[in-house]
């Protein structure tokens, strides 16, 4: 989801030749950048950019899933569907903080994914109609999630570093107990196995799409390597994915819906990789700008979400206005006494 | 009103006893009570603590990292702050 965050970032700056090459030395000795230190204003804005958006990501992430939680089958499926979309509020949450330290505030971010100028991962705009479903996001997408959050642990900036760290002790979860979930349909009767199959038919492109364009595609993509604010390239972390998967799928009887997938043992400086077939670019683009199945209902969901709490949010502020000024008059009579 | 700023609160935590709170990030609340309890849904879903500081943002004073160079100083020219500055007779042997 996360390399979408850099699709478009603005990485122009404007500081002296000097100043950058400092900053440049710094990330090039691994230091890391903490938020009060100075930084180009490039820097700052792709942060923002990234890290609000993969905020939001976990924020939407938690629509396609909740929608499971009523119908989980099992009450231990429900518990696990549960925490995992507690854990995916809490994710939002750390990013958010990190974001904040930038200098942008949580209401602005708010603002921006709820009139559409800030996007969030293409993959949370395709619907859920199956519990498979629940089974396929768990696997791949937390999957896909995990293969470019691990890499972003070593991101240069301080705040998203540290907030990466965190999230992926906890996603391990998240992805096992989705390929729990497949096996389980896999093994069990011709109409559950089918299930798992059409589960993994309609994500698996979806997921490849979540690692962003092709590198060769990728505005600023260099940029943001130099400043290691990304570390691989999409091109590098896709086909990681692809390799550690196939044999996930195999291992239960499912199949990639791709004909061209092979084992080629040339790839990868001749460790072997899969080569597989060409991703719909068209329909990425056409999701990413607005045009997916639930792109609407999403935003819908969450404009929903803020508008029903803004009582909830007033209340709090005047109960805790009340209170002080409570305090200060007591105070006061004390005083006077 | 409901796009009145909710204010920011750091949390730290301890995460056993005999150790230091420690930062972890921030949250939104209207007031202490709230965010104690936002950060302990936030912050310790998986016995990262047991004990948790909260304090508004706003009242942290923070030094300045453009004079983190005079501040914080190596003084590597102040090696007689450094306990092997000092000869000792060998024989004394370990102090």
């Amino acid at each position: 989801m996360y390399s979408q965050g850099l699709i478009g970032a603005d990485t122009q700056t404007e500081e002296s030749e000097e100043f950058l090459a400092a900053f440049q030395a710094r990330i090039d000795r691994e230091e890391k950048i903490e938020p009060n230190d100075p930084m180009p204003a490039g820097y700052r804005k792709t942060l923002i950019r990234q890290i609000g958006q993969h905020a939001h990501s976990e924020i939407v992430g938690m629509l396609p899933e909740g929608n499971w939680i009523t119908r989980a089958p099992t009450l231990r499926r429900k518990l696990a569907l549960l925490a995992k979309v507690q854990d995916e509020g809490g994710h939002g949450l750390y990013l958010y903080s990190a974001a904040e330290t930038l200098g942008v505030s949580r209401e602005q971010m708010t603002e921006e994914l709820l009139s559409g100028k800030a996007k969030y991962s293409s993959i949370f705009n395709y619907p859920t109609p199956t519990w498979a479903d629940m089974g396929a996001i768990g696997w791949l997408v937390d999957g896909a999630a995990i293969m470019n959050q691990v890499a972003l642990c070593r991101c240069s900036f301080g705040p998203y570093a540290r907030a990466m760290v965190r999230i992926c002790k906890e996603e391990s979860f998240h992805q096992r107990q989705g390929y729990e979930l497949t096996v389980a349909l896999a093994q069990g009767t011709p109409e559950q196995k089918e299930m798992a199959q059409d589960a993994l038919n309609r994500w698996w492109w979806p997921s490849l799409m979540m690692f962003g364009p092709s590198d060769s595609d990728s505005q600023h993509s260099d940029q943001n390597m130099k400043w290691k604010i990304k570390r691989f390239s999409n091109d590098a972390l896709r086909q990681k994915f692809v390799d550690a998967t196939v044999p996930q799928a195999e291992h239960i009887g499912l199949k990639m819906p791709d004909p061209d997938l092979k084992w080629n043992p040339e790839k990868n400086k001749g460790q072997g990789g899969y080569d597989f077939g060409e991703i719909d670019w068209s329909e990425f683009w056409r999701v990413v700008k607005g045009g997916g199945p639930m792109n609407r209902d999403r935003i819908a969901a969450r404009q929903k979400a803020w508008d029903d709490g803004a009582w909830v949010r007033e209340a709090a502020l005047v109960h805790a206005e009340k209170r002080r000024r409570r305090a200060r008059e007591e105070a006061s009579l004390e005083a006077a006494e | 009103m409901s796009n009145q700023h909710m204010p920011l609160w750091e949390v730290f935590i301890r995460p056993r006893n005999g150790l230091d709170h420690k930062h972890v990030g921030s949250i939104h609340a209207a007031d202490s009570e709230m965010a104690l309890q936002a950060a302990r849904d936030v912050y310790t879903r998986r016995e990262e603590g047991n004990s948790i500081w909260v304090v508004q943002s706003r009242d942290i004073v923070a030094s300045d990292p453009d004079k983190s160079s005079e501040n914080f100083d190596p003084a590597g020219d102040k090696v007689y702050r450094h306990p092997s500055f000092y000869d000792i007779p060998d024989e004394v042997g370990h102090m």
